[in-house]
């Protein structure tokens, strides 16, 4: 016999998860909130990391951040894996049609000489900078705390790979392997280039990962994306003729705009959540903001000449308005 | 030779990725399973994208494979145009 | 314009290494040492990490249109499964309890996969393995989630699923996954490769995912199967990887043998331990079977794992010495472990019962050496004893291995009428064991083991009850008192599976199906 159990219909025991119910109460949730709340364990941890002795596997004091509930870090594109994945996906289709249109077009050779070399000069170097972050931002998930905030901070790791090979790809399509290898020397060893990567560098060794938090992804990508994506290749370059440029950098600055909304929301749950955390994560913006505008100071002259001062004015003026719109005091 | 192993879900998809495994490692064995296919081979195994791209009239990329690649052994050996399982043993 | 020329295609591997490793650099501003600081106090020699072989070649482009297809399969047939009451369509209720087991006890390993990852794509100075653990690390997630996902319906309508983060961290038998990714977690990032990337991907999980969730479909379970299959299909680079990570160690340093093979040493039967549950699940909870445990085990731990340490042996490394007893204990493993949850299941989040007839008839003949003259008359018994309204409840708690934290129910090795102890004096402090391996893993690092967190202790001192209970109390009853610091619903999660909740309601649900048509 064949049964057909769609015309059933029988009344749920619960709508969802006991913790989810006791967070948001016993109705339908949704699959971010199912795939996130909750799931890293908490407590009667067996053994203590031979890595880090002092603490637990997942410790609250990996940061002085300090949270009542840690789970208050809410993504607002309420991103799990199959979200973030699908979300990602579509974003290739379109950086895959870029990348295919300029180079059917052969538009990378009818740009200006100088033009291409700027592009290679200022965006190549930058596949090391991106790399950078996915180092810190896989960092961020490995000793955070909370799933709400370290699954989304391993989306961005990936996300900053994801990056840093569209950038090789740019290097590839617009140069070759020898224009990979130049960057990489400048990275390395020009004047010009040495702020940037001595920042990235310190990022490394910083312990706490909420102030490496800020340092990477609300500091350094606040400056760079800004100046790099949106005034160089945008404005400057797309008026000497380098739209193409522009074309194939689409996908960091859609992901720039989106990943903003999502960095700002942290930053506001942590200095809404006590002035203690307030003042802590406006010590580190000041810290790090220095830093990184000194850094960029000697690469905004390369690429805007004597408009770089006015430029990098207006980007921390902008900043600033951003940073003053997630509650961090003055 | 120890045997290595590709296990594949049955499914629409499959079935020309199987055909043409088969045709082409006429040493190796199908054990079929609920919705899987386990194929063991001696010594090696190859998977070639000539073949699957002739079954299924379109041009067949390699990588597709991990859509429904349930598990395997031995040692990878992966091109654009064959991926292959061993053991040296 | 000079750009006419064309250019030479790069190879696959060329173009990978552009996309991966020739992004890093060697630090200046800041030395090696504090930039990777946990890479070699595990004592492993790396000369060269440019020697490490990409074990697969997936860019971020990629993987994102591969991924983003199985997903939008997985989901459509996970909405269209609950859409239709696919749970009514399983063989029997009996089942659903293999799945909770699941949830409970795979699926925050899966999340602790995730961060663990996350840690060896954050520690190790080569940049060809971090990527390959980063991209492991999204994967981990994946799998939670969509476990999470698929079982959702279930907790809609069935007892036990409720709380499975909850009960992770404080169900008996749940320490026993929990303390082994403890362990791997808490280890140095090669340990955590070895142990996690390798023993546990590449020798076991293939035990798990493939017979089981082949019996999940054969059982009607197309949600499990389909969430299965698809998390298997990541599987296949977590294995590479992990036999990848091995051949490197290997290969850059003759020192690094003997912590390998005593690693793979402790991992294999910390896995083995960690599987007994999945013995169990198969045997005795798909109400259909694919192949029994030992067939499963012969294939793909023998048979192939056979063939890997036979490759492995060029390296020196040796099948580990734990191989002899797991072989014998084949025949006894999941008989011996659902009779120990039959006798606990007044504190398990899932139901427990005697087979039935066909049932044993069935073990007798996967069992021939073992299962008449061990099992059955005490199962038999237990049916009677049942039947006559005596359903046996194990009262007593249990003494656990300090290592695998399994109460202490396997037998001696050649002798299965008696229990297996061993015991161990450490500082003072009297620890046992349930095998010669378990007490060795001990020896190595005593240190690390007094630490465990084992439920039963915890209990008799009292740390496993809600807050503010007093136990001075007037008939205070500490069981029940431990059952709800579990959050555990006494009489709908535990307990005989004959006549619960679930049972009643699947009948009488699947009836009303059965009517309509
Ligand atoms: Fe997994
Ligand atoms: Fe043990």
């Amino acid at each position: 016999m064949q049964i057909d159990l769609r015309t059933v219909s029988i009344k749920p025991q619960r709508q969802t998860y006991g913790h989810i119910a006791r967070r948001f109460g016993d109705k339908p949730a949704s699959r971010y909130q199912e795939g996130t709340f909750d799931l890293q364990p908490t407590a009667n941890f067996h053994y203590r990391p031979t890595w880090d002795p002092e603490r637990e596997i997942f410790d609250t004091s990996r940061t002085r951040l300090q949270m009542k509930d840690w789970y208050a870090f809410k993504d607002p594109r309420q991103y799990y894996y199959g979200a973030w994945t699908l979300a990602r996906a579509r974003q290739q289709d379109t950086a895959e049609s870029n990348f295919d249109f300029v180079e059917t077009r052969n538009l990378g050779a009818l740009l200006a000489d100088d033009v291409r070399q700027q592009a290679l000069d200022l965006l190549l170097p930058l596949r090391h900078a991106a790399w950078g972050a996915n180092l810190n931002n896989s960092a961020i998930c490995a000793y955070g705390y909370g799933t709400a905030i370290t699954q989304p901070c391993m989306f961005h790791a990936m996300d900053n790979l994801a990056i840093a090979q569209y950038l090789t790809r740019i290097g590839l399509l617009l140069g070759d392997t020898g224009s990979l290898a130049a960057a990489k020397e400048r990275w390395l060893y020009a004047a010009d280039w040495q702020g940037l990567r001595r920042y990235v560098e310190d990022s490394f060794v910083v312990q706490d990962w909420f102030e490496l938090f800020v340092a990477q992804n609300l500091v350094l990508d606040g400056l760079v994306y800004p100046l790099f994506y949106k005034t160089v290749v945008e404005d400057e370059l797309s008026l000497r003729g380098g739209t193409a440029v522009a074309m194939l950098t689409q996908f960091m600055t859609e992901w720039y705009a989106e990943t903003t909304r999502w960095v700002d929301a942290q930053i506001k749950t942590a200095c809404a959540e006590s002035p203690h955390n307030a003042v802590m994560v406006r010590d580190w913006i000041t810290a790090w903001q220095s830093r990184a505008l000194e850094a960029l100071k000697p690469l905004a002259q390369r690429a805007l000449g004597e408009r770089a001062g006015s430029t990098l004015d207006d980007l921390a003026t902008q900043f600033a308005a951003r940073v003053a719109k997630c509650g961090v005091p003055v | 030779m120890s045997r290595v192993f590709i296990a594949l879900q049955t499914n629409d998809d499959t079935r020309p990725i199987i055909e043409s495994i088969l045709a082409d490692n006429p040493h190796a064995v199908p054990v079929e399973s609920p919705a899987m296919i386990k194929i063991d081979a001696e010594g090696h195994l190859t998977v070639k994208r000539e073949s699957i791209s002739e079954l299924i009239g379109r041009d067949f990329d390699l990588q597709e494979l991990h859509t429904h690649l349930i598990s395997l052994s031995g040692h990878i050996d992966e091109s654009d145009d064959e991926f292959t399982l061993y053991w040296d043993n | 314009m000079d750009m006419q020329v064309p250019k030479k295609k790069l190879g696959l591997k060329e173009r990978y290494t552009l996309m991966t490793r020739d992004l890093a650099w060697d630090t200046t501003y800041q030395p090696k040492e504090k930039v990777y600081p946990y890479a070699d106090y595990e004592g492993i020699r790396i000369h060269d990490w440019d020697k490490w072989e990409d074990p697969f070649r997936l860019t971020m482009d990629a993987y994102w249109k591969y991924q983003a297809e199985k997903e939008r399969k997985l989901y459509a047939i996970i909405d269209a499964y609950s859409q239709s009451n696919g749970h009514l369509g399983v063989t029997d209720a009996r089942y659903l309890n293999a799945i909770k087991i699941f949830l409970t006890a795979v699926t925050p390993l899966e999340h602790m996969a995730h961060r663990g990852f996350a840690h060896a794509g954050r520690a190790f100075p080569g940049a060809g393995a971090r990527v390959a653990c980063q991209m492991q690390a999204i994967d981990e997630m994946r799998h939670a989630q969509t476990q999470i996902h698929s079982l959702s319906n279930y907790n809609k309508y069935y007892n036990g699923f409720h709380d499975f983060t909850h009960m992770y961290d404080r169900v008996w038998y749940l320490s026993v996954p929990k303390s082994f990714f403890d362990d791997a977690i808490t280890a140095g990032p090669f340990e955590f490769m070895v142990a996690v990337g390798f023993s546990f991907e590449y020798v076991l999980t293939n035990l798990l995912f493939v017979p089981f969730v082949s019996g999940a479909a054969y059982n009607g379970d197309m949600g499990t199967m389909t969430f299965g299959f698809s998390a298997q299909s990541d599987e296949a680079r977590h294995m590479t990887l992990g036999l990848e990570c091995i051949k490197f160690i290997l290969e850059q340093d003759p020192a690094n043998l003997p912590i390998v093979q005593r690693w793979i040493d402790k991992w294999c039967w910390r896995g083995v331990r960690l599987l007994s549950i999945v013995a169990m699940m198969m045997d005795y909870m798909l109400p259909k079977r694919v192949m029994s445990w030992k067939e499963a085990w012969e294939i793909y731990f023998e048979e192939n794992g056979g063939a890997l340490f036979k490759d492995l042996a060029r390296y020196g490394i040796k099948m580990p010495a734990c191989a002899e007893q797991i072989r014998l204990e084949k025949d006894h493993l999941s008989h011996q472990v659902w009779a120990t949850f039959y006798n606990y299941g007044g504190a398990t989040d899932f139901h427990t019962w005697m087979p039935t007839e066909d049932e044993m008839q069935w073990l007798s003949q996967k069992y021939p050496d073992t299962f008449d003259t061990y099992y059955r008359p005490r199962f038999e018994f237990w049916r009677e004893q049942q039947e006559k309204g005596n359903r046996f409840y194990n009262q007593t708690l249990p003494m656990l291995c300090q290592t695998c934290q399994i109460p202490m129910l396997f037998t001696e090795p050649g002798d299965p009428t008696k229990i297996c102890y061993r015991e161990r004096t450490y500082k003072g402090n009297k620890y046992h064991f349930c095998s010669d391996h378990c007490q060795h893993i001990f020896d190595n690092e005593p240190e690390k083991y007094v630490q465990a967190w084992l439920p039963v202790n915890q209990i008799y001192q009292g740390n496993c009850f809600p807050e503010g209970t007093d136990p001075s109390a007037p008939g205070f009853d500490p069981l029940a008192a431990v059952l709800e610091y579990y959050r555990l619903n006494i009489g709908r999660d535990n307990g005989e599976f004959e006549g619960s909740e679930d049972h009643r309601n699947f009948e009488a649900w699947r009836g009303m199906a059965k009517r309509n048509d």
